[in-house]
């Protein structure tokens, strides 16, 4: 039990601060194994997570690294430095804070390794990074405490997992390691807990108080929303209005590319020239530091911004949070609204800007699910293991390892504690061996056993190779984006299809301005500046979101309202107008059209199972309706529907949906796709069989890609069980390909299926061929059409 | 032509000779029962392997030569020609196992095999066969890197790529095609591709070159630039 002592309730007074009570209650508590702090942003979590180390380290008696924080950002890092600073300062303690993240300068991380500060601000992969080195003992030495922030991001992704197995590593060299993670709003605290604590060590759930309710609404344009998109121009005006009325304005997009075309529109109505920046994960580095900068220098009145300012650093002053198009996901909606109002006790405000008339829709059942405080999430399954592979292969840089010490370390991180022996001498013989069943060449080693059991890597300079690829952030492939004149100023990354299609005098936004596609070198995109132009759009994208389970379930049963007075006019009109000429989709059943459009014949189905589990079906139908002979040409899915194109039209679509038959279909007919290939892709890169970094691409600046599609097509027909050929089923299965989605349709559903044949397209059903992201089918229907494409191009160029 | 016939592969000719660009990134010269693979790479795992870089799945060597095997019982050429990197380097040869030499053995039976020298493997493999930096089989030049001015030259080295940009295809292996020479694909399963826009095959194709992509049906289009 511990007590805030003199000279801090003086600074806390002198600051005219009240202690709160979760920050008392976190100090008593500091001796606890693990703890996790929930709180809503701006009520001192920060503080709270530092009060005990603080304290302790005031005496002065403590030498070397004291407590290590660890962030999902490099800028929260360098924030939370800043904060922590005025305390340190003001009382005058005896307390040397750094960060160390990919963009500290190697002279002082050098340093640090040799003479450590007290308190480290680190990420995630830079501890992975620290803990591959020989000389880890050493420099965590007398480690007493570790802050993780924002751990419920992190628990959302495999840098989680990465997290976890370095703590348990670190526990071992540092033994009574307190623990302490500070979370935002999560839908199920104990499993949050349960991630972070070492296993079986019991973890304490603090709740701070959440404040008042949020002031959120959906915005009430004169303008109705359009039939699709995402691009919400029409609601540019008022948004501009909401601006002025605000000090400072976060507008929130789903993807980049909105964000992108969003700001651009701003840009053009900004008659008043408001100071509005725009922040993403796709702009050059300087750029985003350059917006953050201005934002905490209070000279901006908006940012226009996506996911990469969900976290972290308090901008303060932010009076309002604009989130537009769908928000998919009740949790992250309240998150995001969190931003907004950091001073305490002070209610968030918010408002909706749905960019479509389905939108609006979900829009609503979002309010309602906000209001009663319905969280909706995903259990989060066993620790992923192309990252244990990973840290086998970082264990063995530190030093030599017995299997037996690293299975029995690598257990009490929280998300491997059901790892079994056999699972994980299957993930130490893939690192070992390559793990294939062939098992011909000593050469293929990468590490092998000394007379004493203990594995150690072939060649000691693998090393290099390994700590180059450390991390389990995965990049879509993406090529710099410069301009070609000027110096060759970088503005930022488009993905690498984009960059494929597009010829010299193409134009597209990026960091709101338009820029001219003159060449492609090497691994960079040549642009120019083209002022003025209608650019063509950038369409990298930024993660693409299901929308929940839960809130799919309130859209539906929305639809059975009789009327709905809560919506505007327009879209209870639409909605209207659908149940008159075709049927709303109800709850317990599947809705399916059928109608011929522009020479093609359609079928809609209103799966309403999440964008990735549509996409999914979509697949699967294409594929039975190709053996059917159907000749599919291509689908396109939403988060509620998939719409597929053929030449011959589905009479019966009954048989398509046997569910036994999709589940079959799926075993044969995924391997060979798209989706699967993407998600090994993802495994081959943590697991190590490929790199992204090598040393000769860091020296010539050009990026070593070995196809990673032939080599699954190869594990395919020669090693299909192989781990990572396991690790991606399993991993497909529950993300992209989200199969588990449409076996909870199909449940759900129960065989009953209405199937409309109409002889026009439905008000539904119309969006949906506005949508971008179409799928082309590869069968006969596409060897028919490429055919005649082929034909039509050799006779154009004179060839024939 | 028919359907059937571009199953086949895509038939033209080269200073007289009539050739097939097969689908399979083989090229066919019936006239003189000769088959031509390029930039097979045997050995790529085990090169990369041996020099501390990823464990490849090792089964590289075995699908090409699957693959190999097929076309040649397809057609049986008295004459095969691998026209350079057929080798990921001279160690890769000498570390190909016995049932990959076996095999190799086996397709070379009762037939004429040339070796072509390539940039990875220019010394003589002692695997049987001719070894040669080049080859002349009037009218036609086989030789692993295309030379400026080459005539009736049939090269690899490149590995070309293509994609029919309108129907949202991938990029496959193709050959490059024009009055002069041809540029091969690679037939070797871990061998990538350059895209035919790269701005080393631009000027090496005259204006009016076409690709050929392999696949089911070996596809003509005009060369994207």
């Amino acid at each position: 039990m511990r007590q805030l002592p003199q000279t801090f309730s003086d600074w806390f007074a002198g600051r005219g601060w009240q202690v709160h009570p979760h920050q008392l209650e976190m100090l008593a508590r500091a001796d606890d194994p693990a703890l996790l702090l929930i709180a809503p942003t701006g009520g001192g979590k920060t503080l709270a997570g530092f009060l005990p180390t603080l304290i302790d380290l005031a005496e002065g008696e403590h030498k070397g690294l004291h407590t290590l924080y660890i962030s999902p950002l490099k800028a929260l890092a360098a924030d939370i430095r800043r904060n922590l600073e005025t305390p340190v300062e003001e009382m005058a303690l005896p307390i040397r804070i750094e960060d160390r993240t990919g963009d500290t300068p190697s002279s002082r991380k050098r340093r640090q390794r040799v003479d450590p500060p007290h308190i480290l601000l680190t990420t995630p992969e830079s501890l992975a990074l620290l803990m591959s080195y020989e000389d880890a003992p050493r420099m965590f030495a007398g480690l007493k405490r570790v802050v993780v922030d924002e751990i419920h991001a992190l628990a959302e992704s495999k840098r989680g997992d990465q997290l976890m197995l370095a703590l348990a590593r670190l526990e071992r060299l540092c033994p009574g390691l307190r623990r302490v993670g500070l979370s935002a709003t999560v839908e199920d605290p104990p499993a949050l807990a349960q991630f972070l604590a070492r296993h079986p060590d019991p973890c304490h759930i603090l709740q701070a108080d959440p404040g008042p309710a949020p002031d959120i609404q959906m915005l009430r344009s004169d303008t109705p929303p359009p039939w699709s998109g995402g691009g919400a121009a029409y609601a540019i005006a008022d948004v501009l209005e909401e601006v002025k009325k605000h000090r400072i304005t976060l507008i929130f997009h789903n993807t980049r590319a909105q964000a992108e075309i969003f700001f651009h529109n701003l840009w053009l109505a900004n008659e008043d020239g408001l100071p509005i920046g725009i922040h993403h994960g796709s702009l050059d580095r300087t750029q985003r530091e350059r917006v953050e900068k201005a934002m905490v220098q209070g000279r901006l009145r908006a940012v226009v911004c996506t996911g990469s300012l969900d976290l972290g650093i308090d901008w303060g002053d932010v009076d309002l949070v604009i989130q537009v198009g769908a928000p998919k996901n009740v949790k992250r909606l309240v998150q995001r609204i969190g931003r907004a109002n950091h001073r305490y006790n002070a209610p968030s405000k918010a408002l909706l800007v749905p960019a479509n008339r389905f939108e609006v829709v979900e829009c609503e059942a979002a309010l309602e699910a906000v209001r009663e405080a319905d969280l909706d999430g995903d259990p989060r399954g066993p620790g992923p293991r192309d990252v244990l592979c990973q840290q086998i292969l970082i264990a063995a840089c530190a030093g030599p390892f017995a299997a037996e010490d690293l299975f029995d370390e690598v257990r009490t991180a929280g998300p491997y504690a059901d790892l079994t022996r056999p699972e994980f001498d299957a993930c130490l013989d893939y690192c070992a061996t390559g793990g294939y069943a062939l098992r011909a060449y000593d050469q293929w080693q990468r590490l092998k056993q000394a007379a004493d059991g203990r594995w150690h890597l072939r060649d000691p300079r693998a090393s290099q190779l390994i700590r180059m690829n450390i991390g389990t952030i995965q990049d879509t492939d993406t090529l710099k984006v410069r301009l070609k004149r000027g110096g060759g100023k970088p503005l930022g990354e488009v993905e690498e299809s984009f960059a494929a299609s597009l010829t010299p005098g193409d134009t597209f936004l990026i960091g709101g301005r338009i820029v001219r596609y003159e060449s492609l070198r090497e691994m960079t995109v040549e642009v120019s500046r083209d002022p003025g132009r209608k650019p063509k759009v950038a369409v990298f994208s930024g993660t693409k979101f299901a929308t929940s389970t839960q809130l799919s379930q309130r859209v539906l049963r929305m639809f059975q309202q009789e009327s709905w007075p809560e919506l505007p006019r327009h879209t209870a009109e639409w909605l209207a107008l659908q149940r008159e000429v075709s049927r709303l989709p109800e709850p317990g059943r599947l809705l399916i059209e059928s109608f011929p459009h522009d020479g093609r014949m359609h079928l809609c189905v209103y799966g309403f199972a999440g964008r990735n589990a549509m996409q999914t079906l979509g697949l699967l139908l294409s594929k039975r309706m190709e053996e059917l002979g159907l000749a599919p040409l291509g689908f396109v899915s939403t988060d509620y529907a998939t719409l597929i194109w053929g030449l011959e039209e589905v009479l019966d679509p009954t048989p398509l949906f046997d569910l036994e038959a999709l589940r079959e279909g799926l075993d044969g007919w995924l391997a060979g796709n798209a989706v699967m290939k993407r998600t090994f892709r993802g495994a081959a890169t943590i697991a190590g069989l490929i790199q992204r970094n090598t040393p000769s691409a860091r020296k010539s600046g050009r990026q070593a890609t070995f196809s990673s599609d032939i080599l699954y097509d190869t594990l395919l027909k020669y090693d299909p069980g192989h781990l990572l050929m396991d690790i991606t089923r399993q991993e497909a299965m529950r993300g992209l390909v989200d199969f588990g989605r449409i076996e909870e349709m199909a449940a759900r559903v129960a065989g009953r299926i209405d199937h409309l044949r109409l002889d026009r397209v439905s008000p539904l059903a119309a969006p949906l061929f506005m949508e971008i992201g179409k799928v082309p089918i590869e069968g006969e229907g596409s060897a028919r059409l490429e055919a005649q494409e082929a034909e039509r191009l050799m006779q154009e160029a004179g060839l024939v | 032509m028919s359907e059937v016939a571009e199953a086949q592969g895509h038939a033209f000719t080269l200073s007289g000779a009539t050739l097939v660009a097969r689908g399979t990134g083989a090229l066919y010269w019936p006239a003189q029962s000769l088959l031509c693979v390029s930039d097979l790479h045997l050995g790529k795992s085990e090169r990369l392997a041996r020099r501390g870089g990823s464990a490849l799945p090792p089964y590289e060597t075995q699908d090409t030569l699957q693959r190999l095997e097929e076309e040649i019982s397809a057609l049986s050429p008295k004459v095969v020609i691998c026209l350079g990197d057929s080798f990921d380097d001279a160690a890769a040869a000498d570390a190909l196992d016995e049932p990959a030499l076996l095999w190799l053995q086996r397709l070379q039976a009762g037939r004429k095999w040339v070796w072509i020298e390539g940039n990875h493997d220019p010394g003589p493999v002692g695997l049987g066969g001719t070894h040669l930096a080049e080859l002349t089989e009037s009218p036609l030049t086989f030789r692993h890197i295309a030379e400026a001015g080459g005539s009736g030259e049939i090269s690899g080295h490149y590995h070309p790529k293509a994609a029919i940009a309108r129907t949202g295809g991938r990029a496959r292996p193709c050959f490059l095609i024009d009055a002069a020479r041809v540029i091969m694909p690679a037939f070797g399963t871990y061998t990538g591709g350059l895209r035919s826009q790269h701005a080393a095959l631009s000027p090496l194709m005259e204006p009016r070159a076409i690709a050929v992509l392999t696949g089911p049906v070996a596809r003509a289009i005009p060369m994207p630039r």
